[in-house]
């Protein structure tokens, strides 16, 4: 890989990021008051006037956003107005309930949808592969929020067999996890067929066969490597919409992590809250997008090459 | 077509109808079921059997017909004593309008931006390659949970803008990166040679060329922008009642999954019904008109 590539990256990631830190600063100043916005219309004069003085609304804006930037980058988010704690702290303190219900979740996805997407790809347009795709098609229309009621009514409301909401033992992961990975696993099921499917019908399988080699030896050591780089692709996307797909699952099932957090904090417009938590979960992103970009030019040499 | 059954009337006649017998059975329905949810959404005011805000505190939780229900509310009530038929008519429409007018308005914004980057290169290109960047670095519920917290009382406008910025992005670069293969291509060139201007040669050439592209992406799209719509309602942050859709209807509906379960499962049924056909429409449209789906 080119030095110079890898720059260029470096730079658009440093000003995604500043993009990032100014949303938030717009995003506060669109709304007319920012303090009347966050305390609400029931808030007297002085508390306005002490929130704008804590917040430097009283300077003028390029002096607030510069403020802004500063108190980002020396990762000071504010306090939640509704529990004067700070909210990095607050914020961090749910995050070990979201990791551990996306973990389980991804692994759950990956060995559901690759393995069902690869045997679709190689019995194509038998049962198999049409019953695969019909749960590919279905898995990603149906709303994870109909997934986990439905989950809820038939497991909690009629067998009792399960408890709707929160975590009380092992058992709580298994109706948000299921939610979780329907739609996930049906997003990689059809990435992985296509991208088999490609791999298969492409002139090496036939040298390959041609060369002697038994057929599934020759799937496993020629096709399936080649179909990984694609699906590696994904990986980045993959995980915006495991955090998408966790906001609305957590609420489903009042689960004590971050989304459960944000939508709280979106209704009770608990803005340092809310900006915490959207800060977390870009720069995240946005570094795994890095990682993600910069690893496939070090697995594929095609693509070293054509850097260079 | 052959050039054969283009010249002749009656094997013309005969290529079509093996066109129709060629269209699966899932199409046929998943057509249906679309035609019929626009039916609603064109004509749901008059089929409301009450105003939307009736309550009948004396007919609470009145199961639906087909559970032992009575005629008086067809689809049974809510915990208000609201008659669900009425609801469900008007959250169609709400959740389909948002959809379909959030679709088309950023589909045209984002192909009028990816032109623009196009034809102008340079910082404007790299601007609109930046804002994509940011885009993409937040799931895009999250993005509109944030701008929700600063867009106090949402309604239906607020939710068209809320999906017109979820799709712009997605055409822009579709329009952007066909634009820029086109204008290599014999007839872009031939139009410039002829003296055609910018905007001439993007709107009247390139864009009838591209166009097949562009809606099979937006039939493509359209599940995930219904999904993202009822999502942001089931979540309580957007439309208020008395107003409705078929995610507040669905949100409000799963606090009584014990007492009334139809309250929050047919809107339920109705969203996956609808993305479903739409994603088996979007589908066979890319396969038949052989558009890569990126």
């Amino acid at each position: 890989m080119s030095r110079r590539w890898i720059l260029n990256r470096l730079g658009r990631t440093a000003i995604t990021l500043w993009l990032l830190m100014t949303f938030t600063f717009v995003a506060l100043n669109i709304s007319a008051d920012p303090a009347l916005q966050i305390l609400g219309p029931e808030a007297g004069p002085e508390a306005i006037a002490m929130f704008r003085e804590s917040w430097g609304l009283d300077r003028p804006l390029y002096e607030q956003y510069l403020l802004h930037l500063g108190r980002l980058i020396t990762l000071d988010f504010g306090q939640s107005f509704r529990t004067s704690e700070p909210a990095l702290a607050m914020v961090m303190e749910r995050v070990p309930a979201t990791l551990g219900l996306m973990i389980p979740t991804a692994l759950l996805a990956l060995a559901i949808g690759i393995p069902l997407g690869v045997l679709a790809a190689i019995r194509k347009n038998t049962w198999v592969d049409r019953g695969a795709m019909v749960f590919a098609v279905a898995g990603f229309a149906v709303p994870n929020f109909l997934v986990g009621i439905l989950l809820i009514y038939c497991f909690s409301v009629r067998l009792g067999w399960l408890q709707p909401a929160g975590i009380q033992d092992w058992t709580s992961w298994i109706m948000p996890v299921l939610t979780m990975a329907t739609a996930e696993a049906a997003v990689f099921a059809r990435f992985a067929r296509s991208a088999m499917a490609e791999v298969l019908g492409h002139p090496m399988m036939k040298t390959a066969l041609a060369n002697g080699i038994p057929w599934p030896q020759a799937v496993r050591e020629h096709a399936l490597p080649n179909a990984a780089i694609p699906i590696l692709t994904v990986a980045g996307l993959f995980f915006g919409s495991l955090i998408g797909g966790g906001v609305i699952t957590e609420n489903v099932f009042a689960w004590p992590g971050l989304g459960r957090m944000l939508v709280d904090a979106v209704s009770a417009r608990d803005y340092a809250i809310v900006q915490c938590i959207i800060i977390l979960i870009g720069v995240t992103m946005i570094l795994a997008n890095l990682l993600v970009d910069l690893s496939y030019g070090w697995i594929d040499p095609r693509i070293r090459d054509q850097r260079q | 077509m052959s050039i054969a059954e283009q010249m002749d009337p009656i094997r013309a006649v005969r290529a079509m109808g093996r066109v129709r017998r060629r269209l699966p059975v899932s199409v046929i329905l998943s057509v249906c079921v679309v035609a019929m949810l626009v039916f609603i959404t064109l004509t749901a005011q008059w089929l409301m059997p009450y105003p939307i805000d009736e309550q009948n505190l004396l007919a609470r939780y009145q199961p639906p017909v087909f559970m032992g229900g009575s005629w008086d509310h067809p689809l049974g009530t809510d915990a208000l004593g609201h008659d669900l038929l009425t609801l469900m008519l008007r959250a169609i429409q709400v959740s389909m309008a948002i959809a379909f007018l959030g679709t088309v308005i950023g589909a045209a914004a984002g192909t009028i931006i990816g032109f623009a980057a196009s034809r102008f290169g340079g910082w404007v290109d790299a601007a609109v390659g930046v804002l994509v960047d940011f885009q993409a670095a937040l799931p895009f519920l999250v993005l509109a949970l944030a701008l929700l917290t600063v867009m106090p009382d949402a309604d239906i406008s607020t939710f068209i803008i809320l999906m017109c910025i979820y799709g712009w992005e997605r055409y822009a670069r579709l329009a952007r990166g066909l634009a820029i293969a086109a204008k290599e291509q014999g007839y872009a060139q031939a139009q410039v040679v002829l003296g055609a201007s910018g905007w001439r040669l993007y709107f009247r050439h390139i864009l009838p060329n591209i166009a097949a592209v562009l809606v099979v992406n937006m039939s493509l799209n359209f599940p995930a922008t219904i999904l993202t719509e009822t999502s942001l309602n089931f979540l309580g942050v957007g439309i208020e009642p008395p107003d409705t859709s078929l995610g507040v209807l669905m949100g409000q509906g799963r606090s009584y999954l014990y007492k009334a379960p139809w309250i929050a499962l047919m809107p339920g049924l109705v969203i996956f019904l609808a993305t479903f056909a739409m994603s088996i429409i979007g589908d066979w449209l890319r396969d038949r008109l052989d558009v890569a789906g990126r």
